[in-house]
């Protein structure tokens, strides 16, 4: 239906367009060729200036209408300190155009309405004039000598590379369709390294787990968040095709490439807070929020990271929120984020460190260690004074410790050492699979396993004793699994200090 | 209005045979074999003229092709609420009908198809093979007093090269995975893989085929141009007494011939990097639900470099041929001679160099080392000095004339407007700094339609507007076209003028829907009018096309040779001129292309010899 009124709708303006031609024809052929073109000479002349003040006008109109939703005008300065430099050098270059602009369209129109037609006047032979033309070349030429010396000022200062013994974050964003990965480089400060053949479901950017400085890393959500003041160098990559990380209120925009990294360095200079406080005073954005009614235009705004470079049919849709907030704030923030390879790669068949322990594991057992001794010591009564020792482990059945054991055992050498005055007792207990005596001496050969570890350390034999308790103290339920494996433990206990 | 009779077309007549150039044309005037049927008379015709005209209606039919997508696109980002159910018909599966609500959406990857297929046409076939092919294979024999051509049968390859591509570009929006969809700059990777986008399959294929036969046209025609311009200049006609339009053609051809093969380079090696897994801008690519791909090593900056070193100049190619028609429109209808000749000459050649320079400039934000921008900033803003000598001359020329403003006319000053709004623009862009925010943004769409599109097509418009009598010997009606001027004109501006303002607001080009960006998604308003401006615009485009078929058998007849007063030898040849375009002698150049109201005269045509003691105008 609609497609038959488009078609009429055509015919219709073909039929309309002939006729006015065969009109305009005809009344030209009435009154005279000539005088018809007189008339729409003159016509044509007032319509051009009309034409001309009707742009200029609509030109400053419009573009006051739309101040306060344009980038570096109204509350829309620059969150960060390179987009204030980029900004006034557009506005230096706006000023220049300007004048051009409305100079040029002035007397292009005005010249078109004085010297229309008329009868009898001859036009003036000029054909040149060297002066003239040495002035208009060189105005231009002077004009883009400074907008180039100004322009390349900030460029290099923008552009510039971090120097590496500055204080600065770098991150990482990696585009793929249809979406931006973030990663932060964790504890080390540094990023670990990647490989795109490694790149699979559960390791969406193909970090290699076997370089540590990979171990920390941490993925963002829907937010990243950054720090006030500080610069931050962001490493640009692609998983697939081109994709372009544009954060449009910091004036940041790079491509990312496949196989050539890129990087933009910028210092936020305003958090996110800061930015509503400033949209709350500007009118436009009084209006509710149509996504949620429950809050007002200023009060919803984010700082966005978009896509600026076509990588296919969804490269509309490439949105995470930037939070740029204070210092505590993001150290916070950190706290909450959680190393990707400890939440979703440790120990699983993608992990090449299952079965051995990591140095940071290792260190963060002692530690955890030193504070369950510490407690102990200071304990007043005599469960107070038991340590469970998690980590010491015997194969299925045998009294044979776990490589892994020894780690922890270890760190019972280090105390042992350090607080040379103390004795303990060595308690093994089992759950209460299988026959009492069975367990206990399990149970006892488990002890004297330890016993012997521990002497074979160094530790003197009459600080230590080894006792089997079978499944006699039980600490959990026998009848889940969970509990059971929670009665099979290794315990010490502080006899005297 | 013109005084016809100073220079009256039987004096013309007997001038050309007593003092012409006598190249015993006439011999061989009844021997011309490849006039003898219809088929060589106007399908595989060697006839410049003819093959102008093929240029034209082939660039007719693509400009309302190309214009019709971007009315659909238009609709998309304008009212993207609106159902498009109705547009099924024509679209077919590209529109996604909602089951409960009957609302008929454009599919992406479809309106980045219209985009992608939008832009290909309209910079290569319309304002490529459209404005240059039909000028330059129309005024290039006319202005310089040649029978045809160099060689006519390589300029009748060159047309149907460019229809081969046609028919496989218009082939190609039948796929059923669609028509290439990766941006007419087709940047690989995405360009590279179906696997990244299905426009990437099959329409890659035959985008690439279609534009490799294009360029083969571009660089027959190209051939032909310069050796016609170099060779076959008649008596007297020395490089400095071409008219503007043939400096800008012939140098518009050198700039084709050398850039266009560095494209076919960059396309052959994406060919094999598609066909023949070769890794000359793919590495280390990772599909999702494909896994990683073998690619390692190339770099799809490279081709960007490839690209754009013919892209630039492209734009130049595009823009050039236009402002010599300008320049010439301007000149006989303020009835003056054009300002500063030479300088104008220069201006051509200093931004024909230039071009070569400064392709870059589209790479700033690409990941190319920031240090080698320095330079390309420099180049690419002194652009901007023959650009504005060139703005200057066409205004002065405008002063003290005694301007018909007629709808040639009215195009060519419409011109010199857009081309100052959309060149003021590129300041801002070529100053790298600036591009960091503006870079692929709206303000990008703004000031390349401006300055390089409308401006173009503006040209083209007074191009046909003013020759239509050369090609059709009647005139085209001028109610229509006035009304077709300013429609156009305010339509123009009404569509892109906005635009500026999304850009500076951070809005990115390219994008389907604003709505998932609270950043973008606060100018509804301004893109439905944009959109509403647009229909508008095409609507008045359409009245253009009528204009241009009815005058064809109904138009104003011609009844002189020279009826705008022109000093030019086209006007000189009969009104309908055979191939051979003088039945006779050669006319004889005795004076540059621009003597209009020297020593009183309203104008001197080039073939009418100096008087005793009279001075030469361009002295």
């Amino acid at each position: 239906m609609i497609g038959l009124i488009i078609i009429a709708s055509l015919i219709l303006l073909a039929i309309i367009a002939v006729q006015i031609g065969k009109v305009s024809e005809l009344s030209a052929k009435i009154r005279g060729e000539e005088e018809a073109e007189r008339k729409s000479n003159k016509t044509q002349a007032i319509m051009g200036m009309v034409f001309m003040i009707g742009m200029l006008i609509f030109c400053v109109v419009t573009a006051y209408y739309y101040r306060n939703w344009m980038l570096g005008y109204g509350p829309h300065e620059s969150a960060s300190y390179g987009g204030k430099l980029i900004d006034n050098l557009f506005n230096i270059t706006l000023i220049f155009t300007g004048i051009v602009f409305v100079a040029t369209h002035i007397l292009l129109f005005w010249f078109t309405y004085k010297y229309q037609h008329q009868e009898g006047r001859k036009a003036f032979f000029f054909p040149h004039n060297s002066t003239l033309e040495y002035i208009w070349t060189g105005i231009p030429a002077f004009v883009m000598f400074v907008l180039v010396i100004k322009g390349l000022a900030v460029w290099n200062e923008v552009m510039a590379d971090v120097d590496p013994d500055e204080d600065y974050i770098e991150i990482e964003a990696t585009g793929y369709q249809f979406a931006w990965n973030i990663r932060y480089p964790g504890e080390d400060g540094v990023l670990g390294t990647k490989n795109y053949k490694m790149i699979t479901g559960n390791n969406p950017v193909g970090q290699d787990w076997n370089d540590v400085k990979n171990l920390d890393d941490f993925h963002t959500g829907s937010e990243f968040y950054l720090p006030v003041g500080k610069k931050v160098r962001v490493r640009i990559t692609s998983r697939d095709v081109l994709h372009n990380f544009y954060l449009p209120h910091f004036r940041v925009k790079m491509d990312a490439v496949p196989g050539i990294p890129t990087y933009f360095v910028f210092t936020p200079e305003t958090t996110t807070e800061e930015y509503r406080e400033r949209l709350r005073n500007t009118p436009e954005y009084q209006m509710t929020d149509p996504d949620d009614p429950t809050m007002k235009l200023w009060e919803s705004f984010e700082f966005e990271l978009a896509c600026a470079e076509l990588c296919g049919k969804s490269h509309y849709s490439m949105r995470k929120i930037l939070k740029v907030v204070e210092q505590e704030e993001y150290d916070a923030w950190l706290e909450t984020q959680n190393s990707y390879y400890m939440s979703t790669i440790r120990n699983t068949d993608d992990d090449p460190h299952k079965g051995t322990l990591l140095n940071t594991e290792i260190i963060q057992r002692k530690k955890d260690f030193n504070s369950k001794m510490q407690l102990a010591l200071n304990a007043d009564t005599d469960d107070g004074k038991i340590i469970k020792l998690d980590y010491v482990e015997f194969e299925t059945g045998s009294a044979n410790l776990t490589s892994l054991s020894k780690y922890e055992l270890d760190n019972v050498v280090g105390a042992m050492n350090q607080y040379g005055n103390i004795s303990i007792e060595l308690g093994g207990h089992t759950d209460s699979v299988g026959d009492d005596a069975g367990n206990m001496a399990l149970s006892e050969s488990r002890a004297r396993a330890v016993y012997n570890y521990l002497t074979g350390k160094g530790i003197a034999s009459n600080r230590l004793g080894a006792i089997g308790y079978g499944e006699t103290r039980p600490i959990d339920s026998n009848d889940t699994a969970e509990g059971r494996q929670n009665n099979r433990r290794t315990e010490l206990k502080i006899i005297s200090q | 209005m013109i005084d016809t009779k100073l220079y009256g077309d039987n004096d013309t007549d007997v001038l050309i045979k007593e003092s012409g150039y006598d190249d015993h044309f006439h011999e061989h005037e009844h021997g011309d074999k490849y006039r003898s049927g219809f088929l060589n008379t106007y399908i595989f015709s060697m006839d410049h003229k003819i093959i102008a005209r093929q240029f034209l209606f082939t660039g007719i039919f693509w400009a309302l092709i190309g214009a019709g997508m971007s009315i659909i696109f238009r609709l998309q980002l304008g009212f993207p609420e609106e159902s498009l159910a109705w547009i099924k018909p024509l679209l077919g599966k590209w529109i996604v009908i909602d089951d409960v609500t009957g609302m008929g959406t454009l599919d992406p990857q479809f309106y980045y198809a219209l985009v992608t297929m939008h832009g290909t046409i309209i910079v290569f076939f319309v304002l490529t093979a459209g404005l240059s092919g039909t000028f330059s294979n129309l005024l290039i024999p006319l202005q310089l007093g040649a029978r045809d051509m160099a060689s006519p049968f390589l300029n009748m390859l060159s047309y149907w090269f460019f229809f081969m591509a046609s028919v496989v570009m218009f082939f190609s929006l039948f796929l059923s995975t669609g028509p290439f969809s990766g941006g007419w700059t087709a940047y690989p990777p995405l360009s590279a893989l179906p696997q990244a986008s299905s426009g990437s399959a099959g329409g890659m294929t035959l985008w690439l085929v279609s534009l490799t036969l294009f360029v083969v046209s571009v660089l027959l025609g190209g051939i032909n141009y310069i050796t016609t311009v170099l060779n076959l200049r008649t008596k007297g006609m020395s490089l400095w007494r071409m008219p503007l339009t043939i400096w800008a053609f012939f140098v518009t051809a050198i700039i084709g011939l050398l850039s266009f093969p560095v494209l076919v380079s960059g396309f052959l090696m994406l060919m094999m990097d598609r066909g023949l897994e070769t890794s000359f801008f793919l590495s280390e690519i990772f599909i999702a639900g494909q896994g990683a791909l073998d690619y390692v090593g190339g770099s799809p900056i490279l081709y960007q470099h490839l690209f754009w070193f013919l892209g630039h100049p492209e734009v130049y190619i595009i823009i050039l041929p236009a402002m010599g028609l300008v320049s010439e429109v301007l000149s006989v209808h303020a009835r003056k001679p054009i300002f500063g000749y030479k300088a104008m000459v220069f201006s051509i050649l200093a931004i024909a160099f230039l071009s070569f320079i400064v392709w870059a400039h589209h790479m700033f934000m690409a990941g190319v080392n920031p240090f080698i921008s320095n330079f390309f900033v420099i180049f690419t803003l002194i652009i901007a000095v023959p650009s504005a000598v060139k703005v200057f001359n066409w205004i002065t020329t405008l002063y003290g004339g005694n301007l018909r403003l007629n709808t040639p006319m009215l195009f060519a000053i419409g011109f010199v407007s857009l081309f100052i709004s959309g060149g003021l623009t590129g300041i801002f862009l070529g100053n790298s700094a600036i591009d960091i925010p503006l870079h692929d943004t709206y303000f990008v769409v703004a000031h390349f339609h401006i300055v390089m599109g409308i401006a173009a097509f503006f040209g083209m418009f007074a191009g046909v507007y003013h020759w239509y009598p050369k090609m059709f010997a009647r005139f085209m009606n001028e109610t229509l076209g006035k009304i077709h001027f300013w429609v156009t004109m305010i339509g123009a501006y009404a569509i892109f003028w906005p635009m500026h303002y999304l850009g500076m607001a951070g809005v990115p080009r390219r994008y389907y829907s604003f709505e998932t960006f609270q950043t973008f998604k606060h100018f509804d308003v301004m893109n439905q009018f944009i959109t509403v401006a647009a229909i508008i615009v095409f609507a008045a485009q359409i009245l253009f096309v009528i204009n241009f078929f009815y005058s064809m058998y109904k138009g104003k007849q011609q009844k002189t040779r020279n009826p705008w007063g022109a000093t030019t030898l086209e006007w000189t040849t009969p009104i309908v001129a055979g191939h051979g375009n003088w039945p006779g002698n050669l006319p004889k150049v005795h004076r540059w292309a621009y003597d209009y109201g020297k020593d009183g005269i309203e104008y001197t045509p080039q073939h009418i010899p100096m008087k005793d003691g009279e001075e030469a105008g361009d002295h």
